[in-house]
C-alpha cells in the first residue's frame, strides 16, 4: 500500500481536501501530517483523484502540500479486557493516561493505546483443540473486575474454523496469542486477547435478534410504570435545556438493572462527566457491592472537544457496547446528547456543500439515526446465551420545540418517548417526564389495567385543570374537582420522585408494584367530601402520609406502620371502605 | 524573512483572498493599507488561494495592498503588565499605554482534559439574595444573564464583579456602547479594582471581526493567570453581539445557515469559549459571567437557546429584577448544602409560595373572587419582591435567610408555609414554632424533593424532628 499517498490541496474548518494516487477506501482512516504531528482523519467523500476528509482535531497550521498518510483500515476501536471503568475520548484515547502525559490540557495528535499492553490477564481456556468455531464464539475467559470477560474468535472471521492450538491457563498480555485457528482452505489465524473492529459497522456475530419484551428496571417510578423501557429496546429523552435530561440519564446510569453501562457524553458539558467520573468510584452498586465505576465505561467528547470526533464518539460507544453484549451481558448505552452528534453531521455536510434538508441537516440524518438505534437489541448468541443492548438517547431540540428534525427522526425509530416538559421542570416536578405526552411501546411489569386507569385519570385531571382556568374553582362540580385532585395526587406521590434520597431515589420493581396497587385502590374508592375545601384538605393530608411512606425503607416496620396509617385515613373517608382491589391481598400490610 | 504579497485577488465582505504558498491554516497576516496596518487570519485554503478574514474590516483595503504572513496564529501578551490596561479586539492598546509584546501566547488553545477537572464546590457571595439564596453562584461556573435590551445587565455584572472575591477581573466587551465601557472603567476605578483588571474592548463602532476575537483573548489571558494560581473572573458582554458577528462572517463565507440565519456551528463556537471556565486542581480558576441579550425577548431565539444548552444555568433579568422562574444555577446544589441548614428550606418554600402568588395574580386579573388565602399571597408576593427580588437589596446570605423567615412570619401561620415542623421550631421568628409538631405541611417535602433535599434531610420529613436538629436549635435564634 506504500504507493498510496496524498497531498493536501485545501483546508476549510475541520475538512481537508487532498489529491491522492492509488486507491482509497470510503471511511478509511488517514493521518494529516503537520510537522511532527499526525492528525487522525477519516475519508468521507472521494471524487476523481480528490479525497475529502474530516479531521478529528483542530486543523490550525495545516498547509497545502502537507502529506496525507492512509492507514489501510477503517476507524476502529480496540476491544479486549481493560475497557471497563475507563474514560475514553471519542477516538478511544484514554483520558486519564493522556492527563498523566500532558497535564491539564488535551494534546492534539497524541494517541495512546486504549488497552494496557503490559498488563497480564489470567486466561482460562474454555475449548479444546479440534473444536469447530465461528466468529464471536467464546474460546476462554479472563476475569475483568466482576465479569468473566470472554475471549472470542474475531468477529471478522468468515465461515467455519477449527481450533488448531489453544493456550494453557496462564497469564497473557492483550496482544499475546492464545489460540490458532485454521479453516478448510488452509488459512490460519491467530487469536489474541484483543481484536479491532470498525466503529461504523455493527457486530453481528449472533444467531438471531429477538423482540425486546422484558422490562429493564430503572427504579424510576414514572419510567417503569408509565413509559417503561425494555431490555434490548430503545428510548429517547427530548427536552429543552434545564428540563432534566442529564440528571435523568445520570440516575438511570446508577440504578438501572443491567450489567454494564456505557455513557456517551456527546458534545455537552465536561462538568457533567466529571460528576460521574469523580463520584462513581465512591458509589456502591447495590447489585454487586462493588463500586459503580466497575460496571461503567465513559466515552467522553464534550462540547469543546473536536467536532468530528464527536460524531465518531457515539459509534465508539455503541461498538464497545456490542462487544460486551457478545459476552452475554446486558448493556445499557446512554447517549447525551444525540442532537450534538446530529449537529456534527450537519457541520460536516455543510462543509461538503451537500444539499441541505430541514434546518440544514443533511438528507441522510434520518437514516443515520435509525441505523444507530438499530444497533440496540436483544440477541441469541452462537451458544444460545442471551445478550442485550438498550439505547437511551437525549435530544436537545432547538428552542425546546419537538417539531424539529432530530426529535422527529428519533421518534420514528424508538420504542419509548420520554418527553420532558419545561412546565414541569419550572414547577420543580422531577423527573419532568410529561406523563400525558410521553409513550412507550413496551410493557410495564405493573398490571396494564391499573396503568391504564391511572393514565385516564391523569388525562381527565388535566382537562379539568384547563377548564378551571376558564370557569374558576367555583364553576366546577365537586365530582370534577375531586378527579382533578386525584390526578394531582398520582403526580405528587408517585410520578415525582426525589432523586437525591437514598430510599426514595430508587424504587424496586417489587415495591413499585405494591405501592402502585395501593395507590390505585385509594383512587378507586368512593370518597365522600362535604365540599371542595374538605377534599383539598384530605388529599393534602394523605399526600403527606404517602410521601412519608415513600421515604420509609421497604418492608421495615416503619414502612408497614405508615401504610397502615395511610389506609386507615382513606378508609375513614370511603363510604364502602376501600375494598375494590382486583387481587385478594388484604388491605392492611401483614 | 517571510514573503510579502502585493496583490489581493478578491474582496468579499471582510474576507480577502491572495495567491500564496506554504501558508498554514489559521495563520496571521499583516495587511498594510492606506489606513494603517491591520491583522488578518487565514480561514480557508484552496490550493494557492488563501482566504483571510481582516480584523479591521475590508473597508478601504485596496487590491494593491501588501499582505505579509506572520507564521503564527493570533496571540496576546501574557504579563503582569496587562493589569490595569485596556486593549481592543486586535490586542492594540486603547489607553495610550505602551504596546506590550512580551511573552506572546496563542489564543483559542486546546480544551482542558475532562479527567483533570474537579467538582466545583466554592460559593461566590454576591450580596444579592436572588443569587445567593435562590441560585447560588459557584467558582468556575459559566453563567449568562439573559436579558432584554434596556435592562441594567451591565450594572448587575459590574456589581457581582465588585462583590466577588477574585484576584483578577477580565472584561471582554463586545459591541459595547462607549458609555458602557466608560461605566465599567469608572466603576472599577471607584472601587479601586482597576489595577487588578484587564479590559479587552470592542465597541459598537469597531470592525465586526474584532468582536469575534474578544472572548478568545480574554479567556487565553485568564487561563494563564489561573494556571498561576489566580482566581479569575471573566465578564463577557454581550455574547449576542459575538454571535451576530459569527453569523455575519458565515454569510460572507456562503455557509448554509441552520436556524434563522445563524451558522450550524454556533453551538460549538459558543461552547468552545464557555467551556474555558474551570477550577484547576492545585491552581486557580476561571469563572465566566456573560450577558446574552435576547432578541425580541425570545428565549427560543438561537442565541439564548444554544447558550442555555451550554452554560451552567442562567439569570433572567426582567424589569430590573432577577426572575426566580427560568433562572437556574445548575451548580447550586454543590454549595447550598454547606451554608446554613435552613438555606434550602427558605429557597424552596419562598419560591413555591411566590409561584402561588403568581397564580393568584392571574386569578385576580381574571376577576375571580379573592379568598383570605389569596389576600395573604398578595401580601407575601409584594413583600418578597421588595425585600428579596429588588436589586437594591444588598445583604449577606445569612441576613437574607433571616429576612426570608421574617417575610414569611409577617404574612403566614407556620403551617401555611409548607415548611416541616423541625425547621419551623428552630427558625420561625417570635417563638411561634413547634406549635403543631404533627403537621408536616402539604407541599413541604415535595418541593424540597428534587435536587435540594439531601438524604438526611429527607429522612426527617418522615420522622419528624431529628436529634441533631434539637441539639443545634439554640445556634440560629435570630
Ligand atoms: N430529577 C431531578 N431532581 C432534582 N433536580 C433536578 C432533576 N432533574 C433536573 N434537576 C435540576 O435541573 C437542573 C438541570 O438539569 P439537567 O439534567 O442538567 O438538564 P438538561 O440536561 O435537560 O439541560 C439540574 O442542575 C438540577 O438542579
Ligand atoms: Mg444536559
Amino acid at each position: 500500500m506504500s504507493d498510496r499517498e496524498g497531498r493536501i490541496v485545501g483546508v476549510s474548518g475541520n475538512m481537508v481536501v487532498a489529491e491522492f494516487s492509488g486507491d482509497v477506501m470510503q471511511n478509511e482512516l488517514a493521518y494529516a501530517v503537520s510537522g511532527k504531528e499526525e492528525l487522525k482523519a477519516e475519508v468521507i467523500r472521494v471524487r476523481g483523484n480528490l479525497v475529502e476528509m474530516q479531521v478529528f482535531e483542530s486543523t490550525d497550521g495545516l498547509r497545502v502540500g502537507d502529506a496525507i498518510r492512509f492507514s489501510g483500515g477503517l476507524l476502529s476501536v480496540s476491544l479486549g479486557p481493560g475497557i471497563l471503568a475507563q474514560v475514553y475520548d471519542g477516538l478511544q484515547n484514554p483520558l486519564h493516561l493522556l492527563a498523566e502525559e500532558h497535564g491539564f490540557f488535551l494534546k492534539r495528535g497524541s494517541y495512546l493505546t486504549p488497552l494496557d499492553e503490559e498488563k497480564k490477564w489470567e486466561f482460562n481456556p474454555d475449548i479444546d483443540t479440534g473444536s469447530r468455531v465461528q466468529g464471536g464464539d467464546w474460546i476462554g475467559w479472563v476475569q475483568e473486575g466482576i465479569f468473566k470477560h470472554r475471549i472470542m474468535v474475531p468477529f471478522a472471521l468468515d465461515g467455519d474454523w477449527k481450533i488448531k492450538k489453544i493456550a494453557e491457563k496462564g497469564s497473557y498480555r492483550v496482544e499475546d496469542t492464545v489460540a490458532e485457528l485454521k479453516n478448510s482452505r488452509g488459512d490460519s489465524r491467530k487469536v489474541t486477547l484483543m481484536q479491532e473492529w470498525p466503529v461504523k459497522i455493527p457486530i453481528t456475530a449472533y444467531r438471531e435478534k429477538l423482540r425486546p419484551k422484558e422490562p429493564l428496571i430503572t427504579k424510576i417510578r414514572i419510567v417503569d410504570t408509565i413509559t417503561p423501557i425494555a431490555r434490548g429496546g430503545t428510548y429517547c429523552i427530548p427536552g429543552p435545556f434545564g428540563a432534566g435530561k442529564t440528571v435523568l440519564q445520570q440516575i438511570t446510569s446508577r440504578h438501572a438493572e443491567v450489567d454494564i453501562v456505557v455513557i456517551a457524553a456527546c458534545g455537552e458539558r465536561a462538568g457533567e462527566v466529571v460528576e460521574t467520573l469523580r463520584e462513581f468510584p465512591e458509589l456502591e452498586d447495590p447489585r454487586t457491592g462493588r463500586s459503580l465505576m466497575e460496571r461503567t465505561i465513559i466515552i467522553c467528547n464534550t462540547s469543546s472537544m473536536p467536532v468530528a470526533a464527536r460524531e465518531s464518539s457515539v459509534y465508539t460507544a455503541v461498538t464497545i457496547a456490542e462487544y460486551y453484549r457478545q459476552m452475554g451481558l446486558n448493556v445499557l448505552l446512554l447517549a447525551d446528547s444525540t442532537s450534538r452528534w446530529a449537529q456534527a453531521m450537519r457541520e460536516m455536510s455543510g462543509r461538503l456543500e451537500e444539499i441541505p434538508g430541514e434546518e440544514a441537516f443533511p438528507a441522510y440524518l434520518e437514516s443515520r439515526i435509525a441505523s444507530f438505534y438499530e444497533r440496540a437489541g436483544i440477541v441469541r448468541l452462537n451458544d444460545n446465551s442471551i445478550g442485550s443492548i438498550t439505547i437511551g438517547g437525549t435530544v436537545s431540540p432547538a428552542g425546546g420545540n419537538f417539531e424539529e428534525p432530530v426529535t422527529q427522526s428519533t421518534l420514528k425509530v424508538v420504542g419509548a418517548f420520554l418527553g420532558l416538559s419545561r412546565e414541569r421542570s419550572d414547577a420543580r416536578k422531577y423527573p419532568s417526564v410529561d406523563p400525558l405526552d410521553s409513550w412507550s411501546k413496551y410493557d410495564s411489569f405493573i398490571d396494564s389495567g391499573q396503568v391504564q386507569f391511572a393514565r385516564e385519570l391523569l388525562f381527565r385531571s388535566s382537562e379539568i385543570d384547563q377548564m378551571m382556568k376558564v370557569v374558576g374553582e367555583e364553576g366546577t362540580t365537586l365530582g370534577d374537582f375531586v378527579d382533578y385532585l386525584k390526578g394531582d395526587f398520582i403526580d405528587d406521590v408517585y410520578l415525582q420522585q426525589n432523586a437525591y434520597d437514598k430510599v426514595e431515589g430508587a424504587t424496586s420493581a417489587e415495591r413499585q408494584t405494591h405501592v402502585f396497587g395501593v395507590l390505585v385502590r385509594i383512587l378507586k374508592s368512593e370518597l365522600k367530601f362535604e365540599d371542595k375545601d374538605d377534599a383539598r384538605h384530605f388529599f393534602q393530608e394523605i399526600r403527606q402520609d404517602f410521601r412519608n411512606w415513600n421515604y420509609a425503607e421497604w418492608e421495615t416496620d416503619e414502612f408497614k406502620e405508615l401504610e397502615k396509617k395511610l389506609l386507615e385515613k382513606v378508609s375513614a373517608k370511603a363510604e364502602a371502605g376501600i375494598g375494590e382491589e382486583s387481587d385478594e391481598k388484604s388491605l392492611q400490610p401483614n | 524573512m517571510r514573503k510579502v504579497y502585493s496583490r489581493i485577488e478578491q474582496i468579499v465582505g471582510d474576507v480577502i483572498m491572495v495567491e500564496a504558498e506554504g501558508i498554514g491554516n489559521e495563520e496571521l497576516a499583516a495587511i498594510t493599507t492606506s489606513r494603517g496596518v491591520s491583522l488578518a487570519q487565514v480561514i480557508r485554503l484552496d490550493r494557492t488561494r488563501v482566504y483571510l478574514q481582516v480584523f479591521a474590516g475590508s473597508r478601504g483595503v485596496s487590491t494593491g495592498d501588501q499582505v505579509r504572513f506572520l507564521g503564527h496564529r493570533m496571540r496576546v501578551p501574557f504579563t503582569e503588565n496587562l493589569l490595569g490596561r485596556i486593549f481592543d479586539g486586535s490586542g492594540r492598546p486603547r489607553d495610550n499605554g505602551p504596546d506590550l509584546m512580551e511573552n506572546m501566547i496563542e489564543i483559542g488553545g486546546p480544551s482542558v482534559n475532562p479527567a483533570k477537572r474537579i467538582i466545583p464546590t466554592r460559593m461566590v457571595r454576591t450580596g444579592i439574595p436572588m443569587i445567593d439564596v435562590f441560585n447560588s453562584l459557584v467558582v468556575s461556573q459559566k453563567l449568562p444573564i439573559f436579558s432584554v435590551a434596556g435592562e441594567p445587565y451591565n450594572e448587575l455584572l459590574a456589581r457581582i464583579a465588585m462583590q466577588a472575591e477574585v484576584d483578577i477581573i477580565i472584561l471582554g466587551g463586545m459591541g459595547l456602547k462607549h458609555d458602557d465601557y466608560l461605566f465599567f472603567r469608572d466603576t472599577l476605578d471607584d472601587q479601586g479594582a482597576l489595577s487588578r483588571s484587564i479590559f479587552f474592548i470592542h465597541t459598537a463602532a469597531d470592525p465586526t471581526v474584532e468582536c469575534i476575537l474578544i472572548p478568545d483573548m480574554s479567556l487565553a489571558v485568564a487561563e494563564q493567570f489561573a494556571l498561576q494560581g489566580k482566581e479569575v473572573l471573566v465578564l463577557l458582554t454581550d455574547m449576542t453581539n459575538f454571535s451576530d458577528s459569527l453569523k455575519e462572517l458565515a454569510i460572507t463565507m456562503e455557509q448554509i445557515p441552520s436556524n434563522r440565519g445563524y451558522p450550524g456551528d454556533l453551538y460549538s463556537q459558543l461552547a468552545r469559549r464557555y467551556e474555558k471556565a474551570v477550577d484547576f486542581e492545585g491552581a486557580g480558576s476561571i469563572t465566566v459571567l456573560a450577558v446574552t441579550t435576547m432578541p425580541g425577548d425570545d428565549v427560543t431565539h438561537p442565541i439564548p437557546d444554544n447558550t442555555g444548552y451550554i452554560t451552567e444555568g442562567q439569570f433572567y433579568l426582567r424589569n430590573g429584577r432577577i426572575e426566580p422562574f427560568g433562572s437556574l444555577s445548575r451548580l447550586k446544589q454543590n454549595v447550598n448544602k454547606a451554608t446554613r441548614e435552613d438555606h434550602r428550606t427558605i429557597m424552596n418554600s419562598m419560591i413555591q409560595l411566590y409561584a402561588d402568588y403568581k397564580e393568584t395574580l392571574e386569578k385576580q386579573a381574571m376577576g375571580f373572587a379573592m379568598s383570605r388565602w389569596d389576600e395573604k399571597l398578595l401580601n407575601y408576593g409584594r413583600a418578597f419582591e421588595e425585600g428579596m427580588m429588588s436589586l437594591k437589596v444588598n445583604i449577606p446570605l445569612e441576613e437574607a435567610l433571616d429576612r426570608g423567615w421574617r417575610i414569611l412570619a409577617d404574612v403566614f401561620e407556620p403551617e401555611e408555609t409548607g415548611i416541616r415542623s423541625g425547621m419551623i421550631s428552630k427558625f420561625w421568628p417570635g417563638g411561634n414554632g413547634g406549635r403543631e409538631p404533627e403537621r408536616k405541611a402539604g407541599d413541604g417535602s415535595g418541593d424540597e424533593g428534587g435536587e435540594d433535599a439531601g438524604g438526611e434531610e429527607k429522612k426527617e420529613s418522615a420522622d419528624g424532628e431529628t436529634e441533631k436538629e434539637k441539639d443545634s436549635k439554640e445556634n440560629h435564634k435570630t
